[in-house]
């Protein structure tokens, strides 16, 4: 079986072995505008947040 | 009528000086003195040097914001201060160099009631031999700290890409140019962002792209590193960003001192003390930072700047600059008012106060050499610290001396970092960040030493969107557009 395309970077060199690398669905989901807004509205949220505990 | 003169129209200086202007009306007098004749939204350099922007895009014309605002404004640099005045000069005074308002090279005595030091960094490529000469970028590496910098960033790039399309493999070499550097956030945004340029010009697979940095793991940022909540986990940055690069297929050297540099080569020195090169056919190489060299004296004339500076160049501020050894650093360590101890009536902000101590863990290599990176101050930081300085000097000078001074301690104030490759509205990607506190503080946030509420980082195209917002927001608040108030630092 060839190797999953997500997965071709763990074989790099020896710093690469040991992390952890998004899967196709992660991977996806960072590009999908419908969740991508939701985490927009979410980031946004959070941010105002800290900009208020900030000032 | 009382008279606050600014040093450094940047991010900090800015900020203070227009909201100073704002809060004090006619009643007073803003006087701003920055060596620049345009205002650079720093950050959006990024987009510059990959060709994603123009220099016009990131910067706009003091003057207009200025006169609109009723600040004074000198296009000069500071070269000294007499916090005491002089034989001659009862009041105190700066001493300024024009650069600009057809006054070139002329001098003047600038009397004060409160100055305001936000001359930001010294970009000290001196300190590597090859790497530049004092304040100037050398001939073997680029730069995007400055606009100008940026763009020569992107001809030095597009150089690249064409020898790739050609068929000559080229190798990148991005991070930080000494042991002692501080921004690795920059360096780590140009880097994916070169990454992205690449692919999408059809060249990813002729280019190495290897990180050089000073961190002692990947992910330190000047922060000691931090713990974030990513996808329901509270994860180490190292991890984080140990991922990110191996997906991105970006190597990485840490606990690097860049001790040399020449055409095509870097001598370097790790923190177990093996020293080696690496050769690079492009690098992008951040310089260390120290104050901007500015001097102080007294009324006698005697050289005073020791007292008011620390070695670093920066200005000492209400900070405990005698915290001793790691174990004993406290968030409390931290600034809260920005005002001098020994003249009350001089404050720093942004870059320009001396920090008490550095945030990572403190390394050095068998041999000596110290490498850690140096505490970050960013935009926000930067421009909260400026407002909450304003707003104490405004305070002094209309309430009296006895005005309750403004604090902003960045043990207890937050950081965003949005570190964003690719311009396009759905085809970017960017790592969204907030640190929060940007300090840790073990007291209170015993496990990570922030709070992991707010303390996260995700990738995505949303991260992209609030750098687009980011930079017209930004810019426009600068311009003190209508509203501009409402924007926060
Ligand atoms: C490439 C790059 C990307 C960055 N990206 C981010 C980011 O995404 N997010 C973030 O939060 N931060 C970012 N930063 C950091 C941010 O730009 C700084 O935190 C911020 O600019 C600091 O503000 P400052 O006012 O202290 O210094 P500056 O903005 O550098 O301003 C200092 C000012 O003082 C002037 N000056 C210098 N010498 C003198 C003198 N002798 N007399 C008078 N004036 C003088 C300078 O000309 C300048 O106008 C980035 C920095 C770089 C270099």
């Amino acid at each position: 079986m060839a190797v999953k395309q997500e997965e071709i970077n763990f074989s790099r060199n020896e710093q690469s072995e040991t992390t952890m690398l998004p899967g196709s669905f992660a991977k996806a989901m960072r590009t999908n505008v419908i969740w991508q807004f939701i985490r927009f509205v979410a980031i946004n949220l959070k941010m105002l947040i800290v900009v208020s505990k900030s000032h | 009528m009382a008279r606050v003169v600014i040093l450094g129209g940047g991010v900090s200086g800015h900020t203070a000086a227009t909201f100073a202007a704002k809060w004090l009306g006619n009643s007073h007098e803003v006087v701003v003195v920055t060596p620049n004749a345009k205002w650079n939204w720093i950050p959006s350099n990024i987009w510059v040097g990959v060709g994603q922007m123009s220099k016009e895009e990131v910067t706009f014309d003091l003057d207009p914001v200025y006169k609109k605002a009723g600040i004074t404004y000198k296009q000069a640099k500071a070269v000294s201060l007499n916090p005491e005045g002089s034989e001659t000069e009862t009041k105190p005074f700066v001493t300024i160099e024009y650069t600009g308002q057809g006054k070139e090279g002329t001098s003047e005595d600038v009397t004060y009631d409160y100055v305001i030091n936000a001359t930001g960094p010294k970009l000290n490529f001196g300190a590597t031999p090859g790497l530049g000469e004092g304040s100037q970028l050398g001939e073997h590496t680029v730069s995007v700290c400055t606009a100008d910098h940026a763009e020569h960033a992107n001809h030095k790039l597009l150089e690249s890409i064409e020898k790739m399309k050609k068929g000559e493999r080229q190798k990148f070499l991005v991070g930080t140019g000494h042991g002692m550097c501080t921004c690795q956030g920059a360096a780590f945004e140009y880097i994916f962002n070169i990454e992205h340029e690449l692919k999408k010009a059809g060249v990813r697979d002729m280019a190495d792209i290897k990180w050089i940095s000073n961190e002692s793991f990947l992910g330190d940022f000047g922060m000691g590193g931090l713990h974030m909540k990513v996808g329901g986990y509270v994860v180490s940055s190292k991890i984080f960003s140990e991922s990110l690069y191996t997906e991105r297929g970006v190597d990485w050297m840490i606990g690097a001192h860049v001790s040399k540099v020449e055409a095509g080569s870097i001598d370097y020195e790790l923190l177990d003390g093996t020293t080696g090169k690496e050769n690079f056919d492009f690098a992008m190489l951040i310089p260390p930072f120290a104050g901007v060299g500015l001097k102080a004296y007294a009324k006698d004339g005697s050289d005073i700047t020791g007292t008011v500076f620390a070695p670093n160049g920066f200005m000492k501020v209400d900070a405990k600059y005698d915290a001793g050894a790691y174990e004993n650093w406290k968030a409390s360590d931290w600034p809260r008012t920005y005002q001098n101890p020994t003249y009350n009536n001089m404050f720093a902000c942004g870059i320009a106060f001396a920090p008490p101590h550095i945030i990572s863990k403190p390394m050095s290599s068998p041999n000596g050499t110290p490498i850690n990176p140096t505490p970050p101050r960013t935009g926000m930081p930067s421009g909260i610290i400026g407002k909450a300085v304003a707003h104490s000097v405004c305070d002094l000078m209309t309430k009296g001396e006895s005005a309750k001074l403004h604090e902003a301690s960045m043990a207890e104030m937050g950081a965003a970092c949005v570190a964003s490759a690719g311009k396009g509205l759905t085809t970017g990607t960017a790592a969204a960040m907030t640190v929060y506190p940007v300090v840790p503080d073990f007291e209170k946030y015993p496990g990570t030493g922030r709070d992991t509420d707010y303390t996260f980082g995700e990738i995505g195209l949303a991260g992209h969107w609030i750098k687009h917002i980011l930079h017209h927001l930004f810019i426009y608040k600068a311009q003190l557009k209508p509203g501009w108030t409402l924007i926060p630092e």
